[in-house]
């Protein structure tokens, strides 16, 4: 299988709050907060690292997941994420300028929205 | 209870200011004859300043990030600013009137994501519009930056504040909002310029304008339940913290002095003295503000209003104390509901003068916001 790469969209304003993340897309207003997982993976997306990598190196160390499953729910997670404009997502690696720079840390369950 | 209201609610608990208003100059290309800054600069931030501020925002928590002026685009660093701001993954929201923006700044806006744009425009009639901003041209410049943005794809917001020689235009302008395809927000306040000069109160609408426009439903949604009679309060409307100022929210001048809200000038520190979460944590004048609960306020307690009231404990700091009254939104209250509040009845009114009883010495428009029109589609 081709190897994934993720990348924060540079049109998305984000905060840690407390023990979650707040995430806040400048397309369409739309406001999500992330999963502790979903928070890892948002927080390693640095365009460079393949999504396999990133579940290895941090999904499966942290959350005790066998790495098969955690990619096959990685990749859907990130592709949802995509859909909404939230998260870059190729086959070849993104140039930093396309994604935004690091963000804070996060956590808890989602991705949730609503439209404020 | 609403995502948004769920994330306002955690970060109050948690004591973090998730809104912050921040001036970048007073500067300004208009010179409206409602504004209550003082246009000269006496000593802006720098760049390297700004750009520390918002490390330290960031830190801080702040999520939501207003950048105002004076002009914003006076600064000949702006873009720099707001890159900076994004970078540090702010949600970015602009206050400007436009008339420095054409397609190359509305691309460049909407490539560093800026959330939303707020413009000033405060009539559809050039003579009137103008006539405030003291700006020759400024109407046709101020929409002609509205369609860049728009071109761009960014989200704009006309604001609309409603004056006595401007509010007869008010349906005109919600008009030419939704033509523009931009949503709407009006708002009939009028503040003491910052110094406490009370002049420009006289600009204000007349009260007895007010229920026309409390009776329109593009502005209040339904007229029958807007101007209802107040519920009765309850011991949970009396344990009510008075408004987000200091508590979620803060605004800092161009020069660095942290207050609670843009519209409550208490100073409350600087950032060229202290560090903000310093300001934030430990300022008596914070703390102070923090402090206050709804049945502290020793007259708008015993008021049937209290619990709908838009009180403003900013304006009502500037009429004298933070715990007073704000007493126009006790008008505001008395022409909505014909229901005199607490605050009037003390200071002797009448049936029979069939008005808000002191006109003669009406204070400022509090910080009133009439439901807003739906948003436009970007």
């Amino acid at each position: 299988m081709n190897p994934l790469y993720i990348a924060r969209s540079p049109a998305v304003a984000a905060r840690r709050l407390g023990d979650e993340m707040v995430i806040m897309s400048a397309v369409d207003s739309t406001l999500y907060t992330l999963s502790d997982v979903g928070a890892v993976l948002w927080q390693a997306a640095d365009g460079r690292t393949p999504l396999a990598e990133i579940v290895r190196r941090h999904v499966c160390r942290e959350f005790a997941v066998d790495q098969e499953t955690a990619l096959r729910d990685a990749e859907e997670f990130v592709r949802a994420l995509a859909e909404r404009g939230i998260l870059l997502v190729s086959g070849e690696p993104i140039n930093s300028s396309a994604a935004a720079e690091p963000a804070a840390r996060a956590a808890t369950a989602g991705p949730r929205e609503e439209t404020p | 209870m609403s995502l948004m209201a769920k994330i306002h609610s955690k970060a109050l608990a948690l004591g973090i200011p998730l809104q912050a208003h921040l001036d970048i100059t007073y500067r300004c290309n208009e010179r409206c004859e409602h504004c209550y800054l003082e246009h000269d600069d006496k000593g802006e931030m720098t760049f390297e300043e700004i750009s520390g501020l918002f490390a330290q925002l960031a830190d801080a928590g702040v999520f939501f990030l207003t950048l105002s002026g004076g002009e914003v685009l006076l600064r000949r660093d702006f873009f720099d600013i707001v890159a900076r701001a994004r970078a540090l993954l702010f949600n970015v929201k602009l206050k400007t009137n436009a008339v420095l923006i054409r397609a190359p700044e509305a691309q460049r806006l909407r490539a560093l994501g800026v959330e939303q744009v707020n413009v000033s425009v405060y009539s559809h009639r050039p003579e009137i519009h103008d006539a405030i901003t003291k700006l020759p041209g400024s109407l046709r410049r101020t929409l002609d930056g509205i369609r860049a943005l728009r071109a761009a794809g960014l989200k704009v917001a006309v604001a609309n504040v409603m004056m006595r020689s401007n509010f007869p235009d008010q349906r005109a302008v919600a008009a030419l909002a939704r033509e523009l395809g931009a949503s709407y927000l009006t708002d009939p306040t009028v503040s003491p310029m910052m110094d406490g000069d009370r002049g420009v109160l006289s600009l204000r609408i007349p009260g007895q304008a007010l229920p026309e426009l409390f009776q329109d439903p593009d502005l209040v949604g339904d007229p029958a339940e807007f101007c209802a009679p107040p519920p009765p309060v309850s011991d949970g409307d009396l344990n009510c913290l008075p408004c987000s100022a200091g508590h979620t929210a803060c605004y800092i001048s161009p020069y660095g002095d942290v207050y609670p809200c843009v519209q409550f000038p208490l100073p409350s520190g600087n950032i060229r003295r202290q560090k903000f979460l310093d300001i934030w944590k430990n300022s008596p004048q914070l703390a102070e503000v923090r402090s206050i609960r709804t049945r502290d306020l020793p007259v708008c307690s015993g008021c049937s209003h209290v619990a709908s009231c838009t009180r403003c404990p900013g304006q009502a700091w500037m009429e004298g104390s933070m715990r007073g009254p704000s007493s126009a939104d006790c008008e505001k209250s008395f022409y909505r509901t014909g229901i005199p509040s607490a605050n009037m009845l003390a200071r002797g009114w009448r049936p029979e003068t069939n008005d808000a009883f002191w006109s003669d010495e009406r204070q400022g428009v509090g910080l009133v916001q009439i439901a807003p029109l739906p948003q436009a589609a970007a």
